[in-house]
């Protein structure tokens, strides 16, 4: 027991300029090995995480992805040590932390709703952690305003939480919890509270903040735009399970099923039966009887019926008769930024394509009838 | 006829108040006007008030009269008075020591579970006072239930007593077990409140258990704290049913005094001074609280 709290103790050495180039090999951080969390017993039990085993790497941003209720929380939580693992092993450094109590983990947490304490002043909040550890008096004052400083609170130091708007609460929170300089930081949707501008805004932030202090972050959202644009990794979960850890460009581009594919932006998914042996590429027939080629790289060898997936953006209209399938228009909607239109070409599901405003692209209403070009190269088959 | 009614919203906020008014007039104000005039007057020897006015009753509070007429301090009713504050002290800090976890506990508890314990805890408060100190003599008197095992085990002769009755110990135990309600109450009613994510935080921030109580339960519950106290403090202090009942009238308290200045010594004037100076006792610490509480909202105003 005694060891066990010495051998994680929350110091830091240097909190905040520490070079990102201090490079070699990336350590990992968290190594989670088929954790399980069940809450409840007997027929109210529900399995909130179900063998989850991924890594992840020291100063990395990497983002817990998935809908509501998935269990993102739930995985945040037994990091930070405020729920016990059911089964599994979760290791900090190398060191098995699921019989570690909370306040032993060097670990800190932003909560969603910033759980900030109300009787204490920002800067009071800020030092909390840095108290309980026992520093220096001054080199807590110096930390908090280090802190501050990084969150560009210092003119709030002596206000109370209440007295704060949405936004700064959200910084004051962010502060506090990396004062101590924890060795992995864990944030809960902290910018869900707050309106569409500053969540942006913030974003580029708290990717500056992580870059700059090195710490790594653990970053749950279930929006895949923040998780795009934000994370070095991002790990997508469904109803406990894990389904890809991956860099947002595999997750959008590669998808391992259907779940990912939906999940992380819009996808056109088309139904079909294998016509020729599986290699890189394969020939596919539909529904509606269209031959398509696909990329066949995650089809299993004695796969039968496939599930054909596409970008919306990755379809290109044309001349009626010069793309792969001709099409009808039968909606249009326009968002500012693109074009989504529906098309039907004959088969149980329509294809939907994003145009971007490109000038080149012919105009057309309802009802047209246009050439649709199903790329082999962006159309992949998904593994089962 | 339906009488007009006055068209100045002043008045006619003043009639909406009046029954209000007059019920604290009749049943407040009055009595205590009554008794603050009574204390300043001279006793008849039977009871009742000479009307001749007289300070003798505050006099009395702290000085004896000697035959010759010469006054002379006494010590006897401050002492009383000191009792009662000790008395009443120690019976607070043990309902806060037993109440706080109380409530703790219930605000633990999943929502619709919560009422069921608040009611629990508030069923004694609904019977009788007299008929539950009764039992605490029961309890703690001769032959009771916790002397009946000693001398079943011969461990306590016929004749002797532990002597846990008629004691100071009585009368603490039966002030805590009365007013516990009135701090377990506040104090839930505060906990409730509190967003057990800070706690959490406070764990994640490196608090123990111990420092995430005293750093962030116990400031947050304070306001409920702080009440539970003045709840259980005020009337302890004129407390007269316990002192009474479980001290035996051999240890006196203010309330018990008070009653003993109507009742048997037929002393007027000098019960209202001692209840008079109860109420000052009660209105200080009503100020103090008040104003203890307009900090805690300055605090956090929302
Ligand atoms: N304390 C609990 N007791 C019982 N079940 C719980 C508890 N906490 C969470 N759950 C259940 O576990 C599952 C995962 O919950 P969790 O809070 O981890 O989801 P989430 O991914 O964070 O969702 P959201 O995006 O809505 O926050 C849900 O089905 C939820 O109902
Ligand atoms: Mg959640």
């Amino acid at each position: 027991m005694t060891n066990k709290a010495t051998s994680v103790s929350p110091l830091h050495p240097d909190p905040v300029s520490r070079p990102i180039e201090e490079a070699g090999p990336a350590r990992t951080a968290v190594e989670l090995d088929r954790v399980g969390k069940i809450y409840g017993h007997g027929t109210t039990a529900v399995e909130a995480l179900h063998e989850i085993s991924f890594d992840i790497r020291d100063n990395e941003f990497f983002t817990l992805l998935g809908p509501s209720g998935c269990g993102k929380t739930t995985l945040l939580r037994t990091l930070a040590g405020f729920e016990h693992v059911t089964r599994g092993v979760i290791r900090l450094f190398g060191q098995d932390i699921v019989d570690v109590p909370t306040h032993k983990r060097p670990v800190n947490t932003v909560f969603q709703h910033y759980s900030l304490f109300p009787h204490m002043t920002v800067a009071d909040n800020v030092a909390y952690g840095l108290r309980r550890l026992k520093k220096p008096a001054d080199e807590i004052r110096g930390t908090v305003d280090e802190m501050l400083r990084l969150v560009k609170m210092e003119r709030f130091a002596d206000r109370l939480p209440a007295q704060l708007s949405g936004g700064q609460q959200q910084r004051v929170a962010l502060a506090r919890a990396l004062a101590p300089s924890p060795k992995v930081l864990l944030l809960d949707e902290p910018l869900s509270a707050l309106d569409l501008k500053l969540r942006q805004a913030m974003r580029q932030e708290l990717k500056q903040i992580q870059a700059r202090t090195g710490i790594t972050f653990i970053f749950v959202t279930h929006d895949q735009d923040e998780a795009l644009s934000m994370s070095d990794r991002i790990a997508v979960m469904s109803e406990g399970h894990l389904q890809q850890v991956g860099t947002p460009t595999e997750i959008y581009e590669h998808p391992v099923n259907r779940f990912v594919a939906g999940f992380v932006g819009d996808a056109n998914f088309i139904e079909a039966e294998i016509a020729s042996p599986i290699g890189a590429k394969v020939t596919c027939r539909t529904r509606g009887g269209l031959e398509l080629q696909a990329d066949a790289t995650k089809a299993s060898s004695g796969q039968r019926d496939a599930v054909l997936f596409l970008r919306p953006e990755k379809v290109r209209l044309t001349e009626p008769g010069a793309g792969t399938v001709n099409g009808t228009v039968r909606d249009i909607q326009y968002l500012g930024n693109s074009t989504l239109m529906e098309i039907d070409i004959g088969e149980p599901a329509s294809v939907i394509v994003r145009q971007s405003g490109d000038v080149n692209q012919p105009a057309c209403r309802p009802g047209d009838t246009v050439g649709v070009v199903l790329d082999p190269h962006a159309l992949q088959v998904l593994a089962e | 006829m339906i009488a007009n009614l006055p068209d100045s919203p002043v008045l006619r906020r003043s009639l909406a108040l009046a029954p209000a008014l007059i019920i604290i007039g009749v049943f407040m104000l009055i009595p205590m006007v009554v008794m603050a005039i009574f204390s300043f007057l001279e006793a008849k020897s039977f009871g009742g008030v000479v009307w001749n006015f007289s300070g003798s009753a505050y006099i009395q509070l702290l000085y004896e009269r000697m035959l010759d007429d010469s006054l002379r301090l006494s010590p006897g009713y401050l002492i009383i008075i000191a009792r009662s504050f000790l008395l009443a002290f120690v019976a607070m800090v043990c309902c806060l020591i037993v109440g706080f976890p109380v409530a703790y506990f219930i605000s633990r508890q999943p929502i619709q579970h919560r009422n069921m314990w608040v009611l629990l805890i508030t069923i004694p408060f609904w019977t009788n006072q007299l008929v539950r100190t009764f039992a605490w003599i029961i309890i703690l008197g001769r032959n009771g239930v916790i002397e009946a095992p000693f001398r079943f085990a011969g461990l306590l002769g016929a004749d002797e007593t532990l002597g846990l009755m008629y004691s100071d110990f009585a009368i603490t135990v039966g002030l805590t077990y009365t007013f516990i309600p009135l701090m377990v109450l506040p104090i839930y009613a505060s906990l409730e409140k509190l967003d057990f994510s800070l706690v959490e935080a406070a764990a994640d921030l490196y608090s123990s258990r111990w420092e995430a109580f005293s750093k962030v339960i116990i400031p947050l519950a304070k306001p409920g704290i702080i009440a539970g106290c003045l709840l259980v403090f005020i009337p302890s202090l004129g407390a007269f049913i316990q002192p009474d009942l479980l001290g035996g009238g051999k240890k006196l308290m203010l309330g018990t005094l008070v009653q003993f200045q109507f009742s048997t010594a037929r002393n007027w004037p000098f019960g209202s001074a001692i209840a008079m100076i109860l109420l000052a006792f009660v209105m200080l610490f009503l100020i103090l609280y008040a104003r203890a509480a307009r900090n805690a909202k300055a605090m956090d105003l929302h």
